[in-house]
């Protein structure tokens, strides 16, 4: 049988797992899918490959691939999502002096107080946070944060752009403070002895949206069919991704020098939520710390991309547009989610949007197939986010 | 029209700046790709900027040119869309460009075809070299192995060549793979009667 072929970008971290998983382990072929994958240092060059042709998909912070269709800093091309590889999995990691300035202990701190001593130190000295992309996740996570506890972003302190295999570098360089990234990079600065994890950013929203399988949209219009098998190789790949007997095979595979070229140690430790925080210390557990599975974490709520463009719009100083707003979440296909995985036993949301945050504890929620149970998706400071008010949003953050 | 040069090899740089001004385009900046990239475009505020496709420095390099949409200068990717052949030649030879706002597109037009072709010829004499080095490797063992066989069969040089080849073909192997297992065997076993 001949295999339906997608070569696919990706950017060495963690959550490139699923990906690499389908093609190492099988579950794209058993979908008469053929996976190859191109690997890349920068965002830039993953979405250049893909936007013209050296890639069919791509692993993409999420808030890139809705840049991308809103023509943000280049011409607009539509782009469609139609799975989400994961939720979280970053952290914040501070210098080993910054650390010690802010009174960190030897666990995860607390966002809030974590802030306010945060807030003491950046009175008395100019900070430098490098974050992965102007629009990543972790630009805004961080932000969001800081804003939070009262420090204003590119006022009070700069935030710069750093590439996550170079970001444990800038910190021993002491060209940043902090960084905001992705694994094992926070780990591969602490193991390195140049810094402490101060925060997972799991803390700031429980059920934050990381990368996404992004690819143009008109590439998902006429590779359908072998679209929705793909994403049907992915779910397979999440759910033995998860499997708790499967964790050490899969950090030896992600660790090969083709894929992430990185210490396996670091790469388990993500892996299973265990985070070692400062050098030489026991690793601590921070469950959901990645999600990868559960919930239908790959279900792609058209709220999230909402989400996510209410913070484009807030840290670029634009004005909200609805059109814009509807393109963002227009990236977003849920439908397409639906379509692969009908028949399948997963859970499959009713809705395609929902109020992000509001969840404070399990709840069952509305599905057409299978039962879905959501946990907490709370902010660290209980603002809830409602996708049909992104004005009124704006309006009430500080 | 100032032109800078980012790239993370320094010969290739050099290659494409020849060519450059070759095509009459002197006024060019290479910018060190050990040294603070930010800085050192910003000191030269050039209109044209070239950045090899895979340079780990691209999305600090991104930012910076969205941040300084608020300066004069404002400088986007150049990908118009009405340029998407040229664009997409730029990818496939692994060269990116960005260039200020509101230049003449027929004034980019020669700098992006510089770059394109000597980003290819570059890659093709890189091919070139490891072919090259390659053969020189093969033609070394070959000889060695030759020598093996004459002295232990007491054959003259065409014979040995002959004998290397015939086996070659007959196991569907190349030249080379051959004489290697000839130069294994020897120094396994070429002290045995």
């Amino acid at each position: 049988m001949s295999l339906d072929r997608f070569r696919i970008g990706f950017v060495p971290l963690v959550d490139a797992a699923l990906p690499i998983l389908a093609r190492e382990l099988g579950f794209a072929e058993e979908q008469g899918v053929g996976v190859e994958l191109v690997r890349d240092v920068t965002w830039a060059a993953v979405r250049d490959r893909l936007l013209y042709g050296h890639s069919d998909a791509a692993h993409m912070v999420a808030p890139l691939a809705i840049a991308t269709a809103l023509g943000r800093d280049r011409p607009a091309v539509p782009m469609a999502v139609p799975f989400v590889l994961g939720l979280n999995g970053n952290a914040i990691t501070f210098s080993t002096a910054l650390g010690g300035a802010c009174g960190l202990g030897e666990g995860l701190g607390d966002p809030v107080a974590v802030g306010a001593a945060l807030r003491e130190v950046a009175a008395r000295q100019r900070l430098r946070f490098g974050v992965v992309h102007r629009h990543s996740s972790h630009n805004y996570m961080l932000r969001y944060w800081l804003a939070g506890v009262g420090i204003r972003p590119d006022v009070d302190v700069d935030i710069v752009v750093t590439s996550p295999p170079f970001a444990a570098d800038a910190l021993a360089a002491g060209e940043v403070d902090g960084i905001c990234v992705g694994e094992p990079w926070n780990s591969i600065a602490v193991d390195r002895g140049v810094g402490r994890i101060a925060l997972a950013t799991a803390q700031i929203w429980r059920r934050g949206v990381e990368k996404v399988l992004a690819m143009r949209a008109d590439q998902a219009e006429e590779r359908r069919d072998a679209v929705l098998r793909l994403i049907r190789a992915l779910h397979a790949a999440a759910a033995h991704f998860v499997d708790p007997e499967t964790v050490e095979q899969s950090a030896e595979i992600l660790s090969r020098p083709h894929y992430l070229d990185a210490p396996v140690d670091a790469i388990l430790r993500a892996i299973t939520d265990r985070i070692r925080v400062v050098p030489g210390g026991e690793p601590v557990h921070y469950p959901d710390f990645m999600f990868q599975y559960r919930e239908a974490a790959n279900f792609p709520w058209r709220s999230q991309a909402g989400w996510l463009y209410a913070q484009m719009v807030r840290w670029e100083g634009r004005s909200f547009s609805s059109a814009d707003a509807a393109t963002a979440q227009g990236v977003f296909r849920p439908e397409l989610y639906r379509a692969a995985l009908a028949g399948s036993g997963a859970p499959l949301p009713g809705a395609s949007s929902k109020l992000e945050g509001a969840l404070v504890g399990p709840i069952g929620a509305g599905s057409t197939q299978g039962r879905l149970v959501l946990g907490s998706d709370r902010f660290f400071d209980g603002r809830a986010f409602d996708p049909d008010d992104i004005p009124g949003y704006l309006r009430d953050l500080p | 029209m100032r032109i800078a040069i980012i790239d993370t090899s320094t010969t290739r740089a050099a290659i494409i700046a020849e060519g450059l001004r070759e095509a009459g385009l002197d006024d060019q900046v290479l910018i060190d790709p050990a040294g603070p990239i930010v800085r050192q475009i910003e000191a030269c505020a050039p209109e044209v900027v070239l950045i090899n496709l895979e340079n780990p420095g691209r999305d600090l390099l991104e930012d910076f040119f969205a941040m300084s949409r608020a300066l004069d200068r404002p400088i986007a990717m150049f990908v118009d869309q009405s340029d998407a052949e040229s664009a997409l030649a730029a990818v496939d030879a692994g060269v990116s460009a960005y260039v200020v706002d509101g230049l003449a597109k027929q004034r980019i037009k020669p700098v992006l075809d510089v770059a394109i072709r000597r980003f290819q010829a570059f890659s093709r004499l890189q091919a070139e070299l490891a072919e090259a080095k390659t053969a020189l490797a093969d033609r070394q063992i070959v000889d060695r192995a030759k020598a093996i066989l004459m002295r232990r069969r007491g054959i003259d040089e065409p014979a040995a060549y002959a004998l290397l080849r015939g086996h070659a073909m007959q196991s569907n192997r190349r030249i080379a793979e051959v004489a290697e297992a000839i130069m294994t065997s020897e120094a396994l076993m070429g002290d045995l009667p």
